[in-house]
């Protein structure tokens, strides 16, 4: 069994966003309306953090992260869920259960990088973003949380694929469409466990870290420091 | 015959009952008012979604899980104290237990609500029994308000059969459903003494099921890795501040209600000096927690637990922190450490304080937390919205409309343990007086001495 995970080098990232607005169609995940958005309401699943301001005004240089969900390897959502909508797959990506979610956001208090969004409501979606809607998603009503998924659903899509063609899954067969959007190709997807794997030649690298790995989360999503 | 015929020693814990001022239904509609703009609120809520809250992100929960927490700890006025008091034997506790076990009841019926208005999707609450993950806190605490709210009902009825037997002999209105929960009580020493088998069970058995309720709503945040949440002190820290707020929230429906019945002659100033008293003690211990927990915090001074305690100490949070530390410590310990203040007046002035301080000390606990992330995300400040001010409305108004509906149907103070108490415990209570002191009690001598006194 695989183990997926991602190496995202910040030396390579421009911080253009395209991996945020690539997330954000992939998924269907809800545009809020503007005063929602002012609330702290808008919805990412992939999010340009910005870490720290160097220098002074006006002559700043912000350090930014694109963070998604950081598919722990010791999720510390899943296990405060009272009804099982949020488990870790045998692949180690931690997914959602939509229909069983019954929008408590403990599991949102509990997570350490707070990377978790919950529908607040359930606002009518531009007419042209309608139309463009995934298939592959479903559409998540008021109420209740989701997240980053790896884009699992294109997980199922290749291994469908691989077992019409009767073959293997190959490396290149899956990725997130964060992934596929980069146009710097800062981000690195694949198997972890595979130690020839891109990814796992990454994750080993002197630059790589995790994000507060201190907590004991075990990250499978991780970054490799921008060195000047 | 009417009850008027009765000449009973205690009529005025009767009279509630079957007389109503004016007053009292004036209060019934302004309260019924708040309670139905509430619920408006509530269906407002549910067919919006909980948009129609203040939460956001990075504060998801707020209101509703403090009111939680707020309201359950309120609730250990009740059968925590009463048991504890009749326990101890502490025969001052015979006015008092009653009202206290009310309390209990009614709040936690309306606390165990607010995690049901919090959630997302109520629709789907029956999950929670189906496919219910015995590893999450959510599902303890579930187990453990059902069982305190089982419990405490039982160990309020208990006690209250040969008072509704008495009801039920008066004759009167309600005359049926004191006939069934009489239960046929005639007051038989063998009934008398499956009574107090009965009593004595539950109240031993209420204790570790009230300090098991609050310990795992406290859980519920230190079992997380949250700063300021994950801290081995809180399910004690908890505790305290459930019993703290429960004797404040106690005396001051005992003073209200007092006031309403007439009920001087029974609640005596010395009932509230020594309520004032414990409230005094628990005063210091819950200070003597909040010290531990925030010194710690700040000694240690981990870069994320410091920029939650500075949130509460300097930022945006420090109006509410000193407020609390204000009304909770500072305020209390002078009402009440001072004779010329330790007045009836005086101590209902502290326990105000107090709840409005215990319900910040939730805030206090739960916003700070949420507000300031481990990751750097813009945050901004949490405000409640009607909705949730107008459900935090009816939710009180409700328990006072319990209460007072309560007040109608079954007597307030407990009138057999009265009666027993002029009895039979002055008598008892000298002779387990003189079992302390050196020597053998004789008890016909005892007897002749008391009879003589009085
Ligand atoms: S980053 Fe948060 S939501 Fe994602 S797996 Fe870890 S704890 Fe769960
Ligand atoms: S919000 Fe949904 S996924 Fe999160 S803990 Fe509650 S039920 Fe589980």
């Amino acid at each position: 069994m695989p183990k997926y995970g991602m190496v995202i080098d910040l030396n390579k990232c421009t911080s253009c966003q395209a991996c945020v607005t690539a997330c954000k169609v992939e998924n269907n995940v809800q545009i809020v309306s503007e005063d929602d958005a002012q609330h702290g309401r808008a919805m990412f699943w992939m999010k340009m953090l910005t870490m720290e301001f160097d220098g002074d005004y006006p002559n700043i240089k912000p350090k930014t992260l694109p963070r998604n969900c950081m598919q722990c390897d010791e999720p510390s959502c899943i296990k405060v869920c009272p009804v099982r909508a949020t488990y870790i797959r045998e692949d180690g990506i931690v997914a959602q259960i939509y229909p069983q979610c019954i929008g408590c956001r403990y599991c949102m208090a509990n997570c350490p990088y707070t990377v978790k969004v919950f529908n607040w409501d359930r606002q009518a979606q531009p007419k042209e973003v309608e139309k463009t809607y995934n298939p592959d998603v479903s559409v998540r009503p008021k109420g209740i949380v989701e997240k980053c998924t790896f884009c699992v659903h294109r997980l199922q899509d290749a291994s469908e694929k691989a077992k019409a063609e009767h073959r293997e899954l190959e490396p290149g067969d899956y990725v997130p469409a964060c992934v596929e959007a980069c146009p710097v190709d800062a981000i690195t997807f694949g198997d972890l466990d595979d130690k020839k794997s891109d990814v796992s030649v990454a994750s080993r690298d002197y630059r790589a870290f995790g994000l507060l790995e201190e907590l004991g989360t075990v990250p499978k999503v991780r970054y490799l420091n921008a060195i000047e | 015959m009417s009850y008027v015929d009765l000449h009973d020693e205690d009529e005025t814990l009767f009279r509630p009952i079957y007389e109503t001022s004016k007053s009292f239904y004036i209060a019934v509609v302004v309260l019924t008012g708040v309670f139905l703009f509430g619920l408006g609120c509530y269906i407002h809520q549910l067919l919006y979604g909980l948009g129609a809250t203040g939460m956001d992100e990075p504060v998801s929960w707020a209101f509703y899980i403090v009111d939680f927490v707020f309201f359950i700890g309120i609730s250990h006025a009740g059968t925590l104290i009463s048991a504890i008091l009749r326990l101890s034997k502490a025969e001052w506790r015979r006015p008092i237990t009653r009202m206290a076990e009310v309390i209990t009841g009614i709040v936690l019926a309306i606390g165990g609500l607010h995690p049901v208005i919090d959630l997302g999707r109520p629709d789907r609450i029956l999950h929670l029994f189906e496919r219910g993950r015995l590893q999450s806190p959510l599902l303890w605490d579930l187990t453990s308000v059902t069982a305190y709210f089982t419990a405490s009902t039982i160990y309020l009825y208990i006690p209250m059969i040969p008072d509704i037997a008495l009801l039920r002999d008066r004759g009167g209105k309600l005359q049926n459903l004191y006939k069934i929960l009489a239960w046929g009580y005639k007051g038989t020493p063998k009934q008398k003494h499956a009574l107090e088998k009965a009593i004595n069970i539950l109240m031993v058995m209420v204790i570790p099921i009230a300090i098991s309720v609050h310990t795992i709503i406290a859980w519920i945040f230190g079992m997380t890795l949250q700063p300021g949440w994950h801290s081995t002190i809180f399910g004690p820290y908890f505790v305290v501040g459930a019993i703290y707020s429960g004797i404040a929230a106690l005396v001051i429906v005992m003073i209200a209600f007092r006031k309403l019945y007439h009920f001087e002659d029974y609640l005596k100033e010395i009932h509230f000096q020594y309520l004032g008293t414990l409230l005094l003690v628990v005063s210091l211990l819950w200070t003597y927690f909040t010290f531990a927990e925030y010194l710690t915090t700040f000694y240690g001074h981990e870069p994320a637990e410091m920029r939650v305690f500075d949130y509460k100490f300097i930022g945006a949070y420090w109006p509410y922190f000193w407020l609390m530390v204000l009304v909770n410590f500072v305020m209390p310990v002078i009402i009440l450490s001072n004779k010329k203040t330790k007045t009836i007046k005086g101590i209902l002035v502290a326990s105000i304080g107090v709840v409005i301080g215990m319900w910040l000390e939730r805030l206090i606990i739960i916003i700070p937390t949420l507000a300031n992330p481990r990751l750097p995300y813009p945050t901004g400040m949490y405000t409640p919205s009607i909705t949730e001010l107008g459900i935090a409305a009816a939710a009180t108004s409700a328990f006072i409309l319990g209460f007072m509906g309560f007040s109608k149907i079954f007597p307030l103070i407990s009138i057999w343990e009265t009666k027993e108490g002029r009895e039979s415990s002055v008598h008892e209570v000298s002779m387990r007086l003189r079992e302390y002191l050196p020597g053998h009690p004789e008890e016909a001598k005892v007897e002749a001495s008391v009879k003589a006194e009085l």
